[in-house]
């Protein structure tokens, strides 16, 4: 069952700064949400492929062709911090 | 007469444009009118594109005064679910995150209505992310249905769907992952496509489970429906997941008839929990469509019962790693931090909202070491077998006949536990496991005349055998003359 520590632990993984009151809402209904989940261990899968796509399509090849882009100032338009041609982010490597 | 204008199907309207009785320019403005006067209490709408739309009727016109018509939906009014991009139109997915996000390029669906001459009347209202069976969890409103304002459209393609039966569009376009065209459909009165995976370019798309994503029609009747498929369907270079098969005249196959066709009757999706009304209504359909000429079978998907079970595994673990993009910096919502992780993680708890959330964290989980075999491993051995269920199935009927939901549309605020909202799509997640067509169309009203669905599910790209028989029964029957009584 999916405790506390767990709910913490994956709230980092998925980047997701959830407040008190969010973290204990969610174990209440992630453990709601996986208790009706444990039905499928009553199925047997022995021997069963895993189903990744539904239609069996594999390495698709097509031709690296030169296209005229996106919208270079369309696409840096929607930049939440930017400086000049780059997206502006705090810095990450100490002086 | 523009309440008239807007009822017009989209055969109906091509065909007063051609006969000079109609003009797109009149058309465009009757709904924008429509739009203006109806969307404050509906909430379809989460951009209305005005000034385009009329720039483009325009456009339609004169090639319609030219004899240069360039097929079924030149000059017709649609609506797109707002996850699909639209260059230079803001493109949300019903989320704060993505509040502010302008799409650089159009999706190709979006480029194929262009070139076909549709007019594009604006972007509707989701659950985030098309997270969602009511509309409820659009971060910015919740869109209301036509036949009955207190209660929920479906979800999560609800504002697409309530633009259509209002008349405040002749056709739109939805996605569904779990059920997100069908059960908006069902609720809504509509006919409504989940084509075949692959079958439609998802290029432009805004991800949500991309094993299970695919785009599709939401229309006022079957020809409609068959229209804008032919016209969105086939193949995409910039999708490596869309099929290479032909696209059948999907228009011209309707005339089939249902003489012939072997339709095999689930026993799995006529349980008790199913609705009184429903039930009646969707046995009566099979009745309509062995009077057509149709043989029944009752036939078993044994593993229906898994369905929900594994599209809440799969379903979220891809959205965990599709919704990974949004990270505060290269667009949409930034809340600032000391470094990188703090700033998404603050990002990410403000912009998304909490079913987002909560889908984020449950396949991030199913992802996690350590339980990754025990829950996404077997999830996806599972959902082979209900896909051999459909194989067994189709060896020996040539379609399946269904309720598209256990139940009629419910009220606003019915579902608040997140399970009990999930339960709600049991019969349509299945045909998204298995990556097969199905189509929801309108057989009956329950006693509080609400409308209810009828779903038709067929083999891997056999969509025109589903539109046959879906517009044989739709001919055969009164339903389509009832509409919402708006003002």
């Amino acid at each position: 069952m999916i405790d506390r520590k767990d709910v913490e632990h994956v709230a980092r993984l998925g980047r997701l700064a959830l407040t008190e009151r969010e973290l204990e809402r969610m174990r209440g209904e992630l453990a709601a949400i996986l208790e009706y989940i444990e039905k499928l261990r009553a199925v047997n899968v022995e021997g069963v492929e895993p189903t990744s796509h539904a239609v069996p399509v594999v390495n698709v090849m097509r031709e690296d062709e030169v296209e005229p882009p996106s919208d270079h100032e369309m696409m840096m338009g929607n930049a939440p911090d930017r400086s000049g041609e780059f997206f502006r982010v705090p810095r990450i490597i100490e002086d | 007469m523009a309440g008239d204008l807007t009822r017009l199907t989209v055969h109906g309207l091509t065909e007063a444009y051609r006969g000079g009785e109609e003009t797109p320019t009149r058309v465009v403005e009757a709904y924008l009118a429509r739009i203006a006067r109806l969307d404050g209490d509906l909430g379809a709408y989460l951009t209305v594109t005005g000034d385009t739309a009329l720039a483009e009727a325009r456009a339609a016109e004169a090639r319609y005064r030219r004899h240069a018509a360039r097929g079924p939906l030149d000059g017709v009014p649609v609506a797109l679910k707002d996850v699909l991009c639209t260059v230079g139109v803001r493109t949300t997915c019903g989320s704060r995150i993505l509040e502010t996000f302008v799409p650089p390029y159009d999706a190709t669906v979006v480029t194929r209505l262009r070139a076909a001459g549709a007019v594009l009347l604006g972007k509707t209202n989701m659950d985030e992310f098309a997270m969602g069976s009511s509309t409820e969890h659009s971060a910015f409103k919740p869109t209301r249905n036509p036949w009955d304002l207190a209660r929920v459209p479906g979800g999560s393609s609800g504002g697409s769907a309530a633009a259509v039966a209002a008349d405040l569009a002749a056709v739109a376009l939805g996605t569904d992952t779990g059920g997100s065209i069908r059960q908006p459909a069902a609720f809504c009165g509509l006919v409504g496509f989940k084509p075949t995976y692959g079958r439609v370019s998802r290029y432009g798309l805004v991800a949500f489970a991309s094993s299970l994503d695919q785009i599709g029609p939401l229309a006022k009747d079957v020809r409609d429906c068959a229209l804008l498929l032919g016209v969105i369907a086939g193949h995409d270079r910039r999708d490596a997941t869309s099929l290479t098969a032909p696209v059948p005249d999907y228009a011209s196959a309707l005339g089939g008839g249902a003489r012939g066709l072997r339709i095999g009757v689930p026993r799995e999706y006529f349980n008790e929990g199913v609705d009184p009304d429903v039930e009646r209504s969707v046995r009566a359909a099979i009745t309509v469509l062995r009077d057509l000429g149709a043989t029944t079978t009752e036939i078993s998907l044994p593993n229906t019962d898994y369905g929900i079970a594994v599209y809440y595994i799969l379903a979220p673990a891809e959205a965990s790693s599709n919704l990974a993009r949004y990270d505060g910096v290269k667009y949409g919502l930034r809340v600032p931090g000391r470094d990188l992780i703090e700033m998404s993680g603050r990002t990410r708890a403000a912009g998304f909202g909490a079913e987002v959330k909560r889908r984020i964290m449950l396949g991030t989980y199913a992802l996690s070491a350590g339980y990754y075999d025990a829950y996404y491993g077997r999830a996806q051995k599972v959902r082979t077998l209900v896909r051999r269920d459909f194989e067994t199935a189709f060896a020996n009927v040539d379609l399946i006949v269904a309720p598209t939901t256990p139940n009629v549309a419910f009220k606003h605020g019915e579902k608040e536990d997140p399970l009990a909202m999930y339960l709600n799509d049991v019969f349509t997640v299945p045909g998204n496991l298995a990556g097969i067509p199905a189509v929801s169309l309108r057989c009956g009203f329950s006693r509080d005349g609400l409308p209810i669905g009828l779903q038709l599910i067929g083999r891997p790209l056999e969509e025109a055998t589903v539109l046959r028989a879906a517009y044989a029964y739709e001919q055969a029957t009164p339903w389509l003359d009832r509409r919402p009584e708006l003002p």
